[in-house]
């Protein structure tokens, strides 16, 4: 099958390449640029493993074509780590709150949280049980997840508070 | 006072058993540098997927793989032809039966794996896939495992014809597997018919999968240079995995090492062979590079290893005032097209008998029948210790029943009939040795933290309102006291496949005082790295952090059964306690040595020997551990390092009160848990925060498969629960909040008294939210109703009491 060129920004990156016009996002994401946090859990776009963010809104990237993400700019998990590589406030809370287990969710629900944070920067529990309604996990129950995502938002709302 | 650290500080600083320490494995898994079997690329790395078969019986008339070696990029296209040569073509199952690799004539469930198409990546695999033609005869389909047993049906596994024994003992019919009994069948019946009282009904246990969020997959990469083979894959057993490939491979073991990565959940799913590993194996070996085969989630629920199906009839017998007197249960298990149940080789309805439950029952008889059905192969133990699920669940609702018949309180009927703390350890009628229990502790402390009297006064109310016409929602208070059995087990009675199911630890300690440990078992989101480093840091007095710890590599790790049955910390926790042991015992030599006084006149103090009755005189770990390498002490060999494996001398007894409080519209069938609280008893607590997380998860997993979570097949054996808009997985949105709490009642004969919990609120939580459902409906009829309690099941239980307006 005849290929096409892709160029996108990835974690802040230009990235380009070829890819068959049926590749989807997350395999370009994860085959070809081995950005392998976004998993693969269902590709129907239930389970939400693969969720990354793309021009400003979460998507899952198992259902998109990377030609469709052909000019975009895309975050995954990777991309929320600190500038000097230490855990992001999300991913710190995460851990801090035992929001994981076996890990395979987590890059989705976190990538997922970066984005709903940035839509509700103060949830209520309800508010991040229907935001996060998406994306599947199968050890925590979530509850350690939810109690994550509203520790998040404290910092960072903390954080944005002390820099004004 | 010289020291002002208190041996309280030291402790503490150590990180060790008791500490709610944080997950060493969440700074790779927060930032996606995981390594999942998916995650692993090698070079030249080739993909395989299965041609699988759209049918549930049927015969295999021919398979044409022209059309497919045409497709660009296919390599290769396996068939149960390719394989018959290497004899590959079957495999045996952990259950003592065979199972075919790749379709040989014919196939036996919709789904079954047909030819594996080799290609270039995963796309062309997948055109490859579509260009195989395959002709297809259809025979007659049996998905009803009772249908299963008449005479005239259909003969599903030939391959068997005229062999009337099986692996488990007589076979008594075409489509019969084994029968497996347990306690004593004329006094029980016996029993029975002198009672006072007796309760009967089938009890079904549906169905289901345990569908981790991971599919299952591996990567076979022979080296032709070597001759050695490497086995990525996402096992939950990798020493199981390697022996057995090489029986069946005829690859000598030591050529062949098997790396379990990441896993991304297991729950059952990842203990037994697929046929994707052999062809994996096979492909490698063909086309002499690397081949990967990863499930998509339609071949995960449709093909590899669903749980349960059991029907369970029971009946239980009592006294008029409710002492329980006897117990009978026939069990029809489903086993599907072959038997690949994971269980251990002796029992083949794993630990079905320990149905007695929670319970003092001084006779009971329990028969279990397996029965082939068009149906995928499996019955592994979905967060289970072998069918302990099946068991709770049958106990609990026969307790319920009872209850019902008798017109007692069902709180109070556990009360009356649960074995006392005194008579640990228990032999229960089917033959455990139970190891240790308090009960009556843990029910009370949970019927008072949830107002169990409050609770049935407000229930009454509202059955008042509702009668009264003003409410159309019913209140359930669902009860389960379980009592769990993990653990396996004593080499003497637990094998698999003749592996005696021991674990094992390796500690080496580094000459600075840091260490390192590598087990038998491989974690799958349990925290091992975490919980076993903790063990460690309060045997030997080194921090936990200090402490790497290794599992999976089959090249490194000593030999162990893996993960799976809650047996990681009753048996490779023992094991790492006992290996720790041995290190301090020969670090107590070597103190003595540097101190000069004898080895009985020291005393262990956290991190450090200090002699006695002089706390100035002492030596740290970390020292004994730098002396370890740097002196030449007389007797003693050099080094600081020891392995242990351990076979524990009984299975352990965790166990655990559940109570929830759901509300129930009676018009939609839709259903609110107003309330769940979880006591679990598991014994030592290593690390409270893992353990509520595990306890959070397992019951959210107990919510999906109590409340609509199934496999369901239609008569012609067509699969109707095969993508996740199906197969029910609770989102946030759905999945209750849990409040946990606990006893503590160590465990008599473990190293650190220990019993395991990872699967306890499964076991525990399916009947507790079951209960709450019948128990909405119980003052207006209702018995028994087979799960899974979804909306639409629910609405036809008010249906069919007459519940809803004209």
């Amino acid at each position: 099958m005849s290929k096409m060129h892709v160029k996108l920004k990835v974690n802040g990156q230009e990235v380009e390449g070829l890819a068959e016009p049926r590749t989807l996002l997350i395999h370009f994401l994860r085959e070809n640029l081995r950005i392998t946090g976004p998993h693969i859990g269902c590709e129907t776009s239930h389970c939400g493993a693969c969720t990354v963010d793309m021009n400003g809104k979460s998507v899952k990237s198992c259902t998109v074509f990377v030609a469709q993400a052909n000019g975009a700019d895309v975050t995954t998990v990777e991309g929320l780590v600190n500038a000097d590589g230490s855990l992001g406030v999300i991913q710190e809370m995460f851990r801090e709150h035992h929001g994981l287990q076996c890990g395979f969710c987590t890059p989705g629900m976190i990538t997922r949280a970066h984005r709903l944070l940035q839509e509700n920067p103060s949830p209520t529990e309800e508010e991040v049980r229907f935001g996060m309604a998406g994306n599947l996990c199968r050890c925590t129950g979530y509850q350690n997840i939810v109690k994550a995502i509203l520790a998040s938002a404290d910092l960072l709302k903390g954080q944005k508070e002390a820099a004004e | 006072m010289k020291d002002e650290v208190t041996s309280k500080d030291r402790a503490a600083g150590l990180k060790g058993m008791g500490t709610s320490r944080k997950r060493v494995e969440d700074v790779r898994f927060t930032q996606g540098k995981g390594n999942y079997v998916d995650d692993i690329k090698l070079d030249g790395m080739l993909f395989g997927d299965f041609v699988r078969s759209p049918y549930a019986h049927a015969k295999v008339v021919n398979i044409d793989t022209s059309a497919a070696m045409k497709v660009p990029g296919v390599l290769a296209v396996l068939t149960a032809k390719e394989l018959a040569p290497l004899g590959l073509h079957w495999m045996p199952t952990l259950a003592g039966d065979k199972q075919m690799v790749l379709a040989d004539g014919k196939v036996l469930f919709q789904g079954q794996e047909v030819a594996f198409v080799v290609a270039t990546d995963r796309y062309a695999a997948a055109d490859g896939v579509e260009a195989v033609e395959v002709d297809y005869e259809e025979l007659p389909v049996v998905v009803d495992p009772f249908k299963a047993m008449e005479p005239d049906a259909p003969v599903l596994r030939e391959d068997l014809a005229g062999k009337m024994e099986g692996a488990h003992g007589p076979r008594k019919h075409h489509n019969h597997i084994f029968t497996w009994e347990a306690g004593e069948k004329d006094a029980t019946e016996k029993v029975l018919s002198g009672a006072d009282v007796v309760a009967e009904e089938m009890v079904y246990y549906h169905r289901t999968h345990p569908c981790p969020l991971e599919t299952c997959g591996c990567v076979a990469s022979m080296d032709k240079v070597t001759g050695k083979l490497t086995l990525y894959g996402t096992f939950q057993a990798p020493h199981a995995i390697r022996t057995v490939v090489a029986l069946i491979s005829g690859i000598a073991e030591h050529n062949i090492r098997v790396i379990s990565p990441d896993i991304g959940g297991g729950f059952g799913n990842k203990v037994g062979a697929y046929s994707g590993y052999v062809c994996s194996v096979v492909a490698s070996i063909v086309t002499g590079k690397p081949v990967k085969w990863v499930e998509d989630r339609m071949d995960n629920l449709m093909s590899t290893a669903f749980a349960r199906d059991y029907w369970m009839q029971g009946k239980i017998a009592a006294t008029k005032d409710g002492k329980i007197t006897g117990l009978w249960c026939h069990t029809t298990a489903d086993h599907g097209g072959f038997d690949a149940c994971a269980d251990p080789t002796k029992f083949p309805a794993g630990f079905m008998n320990i149905c007695t439950g929670s319970y003092d029952i001084p006779t009971a008889y329990l028969a279990v029948d397996g029965v082939y059905t068009n149906k995928a192969p499996g019955g592994v133990a979905y967060r289970c210790s072998f069918r302990v699920t099946e068991a709770a669940y049958f106990i609990e609702r026969m307790i319920e029943v009872l209850a019902i018949k008798l017109n007692m309180d069902a709180a109070e009927l556990r009360r009356i009939n649960f074995i006392r703390k005194d008579q640990f350890p228990y032999n229960s009628a089917l033959g455990w040795e139970y190891d240790s229990g308090d009960y009556h502790t843990a029910w009370d402390k949970a019927l008072k933290a949830v107002g169990y009297d409050a609770l049935r006064a407000e229930q009454a109310q509202r059955i008042a309102d509702f009668k009264a016409g003003k409410t159309r929602k019913l209140m359930g208070i669902g009860l389960t006291h379980f009592t769990e059995i993990v653990g396996a087990g004593p080499v003497k009675n637990c094998d698999i496949l003749g592996l005696g199911m021991f674990d094992s630890c390796e500690i080496r300690i580094h000459p600075t005082g840091s260490a390192i440990a590598r087990l038998g078992t491989i974690s799958q989101g349990q925290g091992h790295a975490t919980t076993f480093a903790q063990i460690i840091a309060s045997e030997i007095g080194l921090p936990a952090d200090d402490i790497t710890l290794e599992e999976g590599d089959t090249d490194t790790a000593p030999y162990g059964l893996g993960t799976y049955g809650s047996r990681s910390t009753p048996v490779a926790g023992a094991a790492t306690a006992m290996a720790a042991r041995k290190i301090r015992a020969k670090a107590q030599m070597i103190a003595a040595y540097l101190l000069e006084v004898h080895d009985d006149d020291l005393e262990w103090d956290v991190d450090r020997f200090v002699v006695k009755g002089d706390a100035t005189r002492f030596k740290t770990m970390k020292e004994l551990a730098f002396a370890a390498y740097n002196k030449a002490i007389p007797g003693l060999e050099p080094g600081l390092e020891a392995v242990s494996y351990y076979d524990p001398p009984n299975m352990t007894y965790p166990f655990g009160a559940y109570i929830c409080v759901m509300d129930i519209d009676v018009d939609t069938g839709e259903h609110d848990v107003r309330q769940f609280y979880a006591l679990d008893d598991c014994g030592t607590r290593i690390n409270p925060m893992i353990i509520e997380g595990q306890v959070h998860g397992g019951c959210t997993e107990g919510y999906a498969i109590a409340m609509g979570q199934e496999i369901a097949y239609d008569e012609m054996g067509n699969h109707k629960t095969a993508t996740l808009m199906d197969f029910f997985l609770p989102t946030a949105w759905e999945t209750p909040t849990y409040t946990t709490d606990f006893t503590v009642t160590p465990s008599p004969h473990h190293p650190i008294g220990a019993k395991g919990v990872g699967e306890s609120p499964n076991v525990g939580s399916v009947p507790c939210f079951s209960n709450a459902v019948h128990d909405a409906f119980r003052h207006f009829g209702l018995v028994q109703s087979h799960m899974p309690h979804d909306h639409w099941r629910i609405w036809k239980i008010a249906e069919d009491l007459g519940l809803h307006a004209e």
